[in-house]
């Protein structure tokens, strides 16, 4: 069921308002060259991360690809060493070893992100196949882009957990675009990626990524799935990047998507759709103060020592 | 109690000691419960630890190597079998993104106790995509351990070693070592990564080696020997942590070395020994190191090819008279190598030799 409770409502705002004033100052201060590492933006695609990590708990674990920021943060991550991590300091979350594209908060079940396509997906499984042999009760959610369903790898991952019957929620954003390469030339448009699942024995649906109440209704429907013992289940939602696929800018005038298409993503903002009802200057200030904070801690930190 | 066993058994023995000793390992891969149990290195366990911990897997090897490294970062001990090295490959990109890095890429936050066992086949027409060594290539590879026992102690205690370690370890078996006997005791016990082995002490050259090519040494090593030659042969045991002291004090007091590596010459692990001294100890060498490798080429199939492949005692042999100034010794020699080569298939192990040494 649609979730249409007003309190809720203006939680899932808030949380996806958070990861996007930290990406917009992220991309404000990148031109500065003190965030020395590769960073992929979430901005438009913050509803995914936000509904699904609502239907979580903090002992259920996530992992995620290079686009990550999202994730960390809507599953709880710390925001001071995430942005410390970013800059390379020694209170950053890997201490320097990792950047943008490896982030980790064991204590809120982050597990890991890693940049190489379809990377984690197999890590993810092994978690839930480790709790499944534990007898622990959580569940495993892998958090990918749909260029990742071209490797190999995600299939192999999908046949062994449904083999296994995992508890483990595979969660596709498809945001139509692998780097500058459109969906139709990387794959036939008649090739449904939820038959594929299904045909693994998944449980699948899909839905609207832009729409959090949406994202977060199927994401409970999945998790009570899991939770029943009938196996792993595939989710995917349509999204839309709205910056470049690497970096802090725009990128629509360089020719490979339209002013068109991202204009009419646009109108689909994920915030905007819920801006009119919620927005206010209090709910703003709350997060641009911690946003302050976190860029103060990153900046005022050492930098990690030469072992 | 010191007892003879065969290098399969040590292996067999030490896995079952330890998934006794600790329930969180397990041991996955192709064919583990079947009835020839990888060579019989798995016989029994399944029956023994039931078959959540003792499991077949699907023919994904990268997937599943992927999933092991996520039962480790979330606490188990997997233990994962190829029985040919080669199909392996499918799963570096797990083994070298992930497995590898990830302690330290998490700052040290999550541990990666995965071993994964290779077997290296060779003879009976193996060929070129069953019978790669690939130790050079995951031994460049910071992050990770490799180790290749030669014999049944060290088998066990290698894997001992690994399955009781905090990060990955590539385990490499030859398959003409699965059957070699030696003395293992029949409690636990450790043989630590990054110490070689003495396994013949002399005082004219060194010959360092590891895995199989550490009893073709020492056969080598006992021919020298009846021309008045001692030379010293180190089991490196483990390629990564190297035993660099080991070498260099060996070579420090003989001034000649011979690295003999069962792989390709460019860019394999010999190169990378001889450099390492030529580096240290470049002052106490005699003469230039030599090498004993595979050609660079593929392993062929037909024996009639392959004979002339697999260098082995007599190569190792004919080379070390050549480098203690006996020309004519190693010309016969290799003149009778090369006659032998063309009489009958060597494509089975030496039944003379089966240990222990």
């Amino acid at each position: 069921m649609i979730c249409t409770d007003k309190s809720i409502l203006l939680k899932l705002y808030f949380e996806m308002l958070r990861i996007r004033r930290i990406e917009e100052a992220i991309a404000a201060r990148y031109p500065e060259q003190q965030m020395r590492c590769p960073v992929h933006l979430s901005i438009g695609q913050e509803a995914i991360a936000v509904g699904v990590c609502k239907a979580l708990l903090q002992t259920d674990q996530i992992v995620s690809s290079h686009r990550a920021h999202a994730h960390y943060l809507a599953k709880g991550g710390s925001l001071r060493k995430m942005i410390a991590e970013i800059y390379g300091k020694k209170t950053g979350c890997c201490q320097g070893w990792g950047g943008s594209m490896h982030l980790v908060d064991l204590e809120h079940g982050m597990m890991g992100s890693t940049p190489i396509v379809g990377g984690s997906i197999p890590i993810g499984v092994g978690l839930a196949f480790a709790a499944h042999l534990k007898r622990e009760p959580h569940l495993t959610v892998i958090f990918f882009g749909e260029g990742s369903t071209e490797e190999g790898v995600w299939a192999e991952s999908l046949n062994f957990a449904a083999l296994k019957r995992l508890p483990v929620l595979f969660v596709c954003e498809n945001n139509l675009y692998s780097v500058y390469s459109p969906l139709h030339v990387r794959q036939p448009l008649s090739r449904s990626r939820l038959q594929i699942a299904r045909a693994h024995g998944l449980h699948v649906d899909s839905g609207d990524g832009n729409v959090v109440e949406e994202v977060l209704e199927k994401s409970q429907s999945a998790v009570a799935h899991i939770h029943s013992g009938k196996g792993p289940v595939y989710l995917e939602f349509t999204t839309y990047r709205f910056r470049e696929h690497c970096g802090p800018n725009f990128d629509n005038h360089i020719g490979y998507r339209t002013h068109e298409e991202a204009a009419s993503w646009e109108t689909r903002c994920p915030l905007k759709r819920l801006s009119h009802q919620f927005d206010d200057e209090s709910i703003r200030q709350q997060i641009d103060d911690e946003i302050i904070d976190a860029f103060q801690f990153a900046l005022n930190s050492p930098f990690p020592e030469v072992r | 109690m010191i007892r003879s066993l065969k290098f399969y058994e040590a292996i067999r023995e030490a896995t079952d000691q330890a998934m006794a000793a600790d329930p969180s390992i397990y041991v996955m891969g192709l064919g583990v419960p079947d009835p020839k149990g990888i060579f019989g290195t798995t016989l029994g366990l399944a029956e023994k630890y039931g078959s959540e911990r003792v499991l077949d897997m699907p023919t994904s090897e990268n997937a599943m190597t992927g999933i092991a490294i996520g039962t480790a970062i979330g606490g188990m001990r997997p233990i994962m079998t190829h029985q040919r090295a080669d199909f392996f490959l499918l799963a570096l990109d797990q083994l070298i993104n992930n497995a590898a890095k990830w302690r330290t890429m998490f700052a040290g936050q999550m541990k990666v106790p995965l071993v994964i066992r290779l077997i290296i086949g060779r003879g009976w027409g193996q060929g070129p995509q069953h019978s790669q060594s690939l130790h050079s290539l995951f031994a460049h590879i910071p992050g990770l351990n490799v180790v290749a026992p030669s014999n049944p102690y060290d088998a066990k205690g290698l894997l001992m070693s690994a399955m009781t370690g905090d990060d990955p370890v590539i385990y490499l078996e030859h398959r003409w070592l699965h059957g070699i006997y030696g003395n293992v005791p029949k409690e636990v016990f450790y043989v630590p990564f990054g110490q070689a082995k003495i396994t013949k002490t002399g005082s004219d050259l060194t010959i360092v080696a590891s895995s199989h090519m550490t009893l073709e040494a020492w056969k080598a090593a006992q021919l020298l020997s009846q021309e008045g030659i001692e030379a010293e042969v180190i089991d490196l045991r483990s390629l990564r942590p190297l035993d660099e002291s080991a070498i260099l004090q060996s070579v420090c007091k003989t001034g000649r070395l011979i690295v003999a590596d069962d792989d390709w010459k460019t860019g394999g692990f010999a190169a990378e020994i001889i450099a390492m001294v030529t580096e240290k100890a470049w002052c106490r060498l005699k003469g230039a190191p030599q090498r004993v490798t595979y050609p660079d080429s593929i392993t062929p199939t037909s024996w009639a090819l392959s004979n002339h492949y697999y260098p082995g005692a007599k190569e190792i042999t004919s080379l070390a008279l050549k480098m203690l100034d006996r020309p004519m010794r190693s010309e016969a020699l290799l003149a009778e190598i090369l006659q032998q080569r063309m009489l009958k298939p060597l494509d089975t192990p030496d039944p003379s030799f089966t240990g222990p040494f």
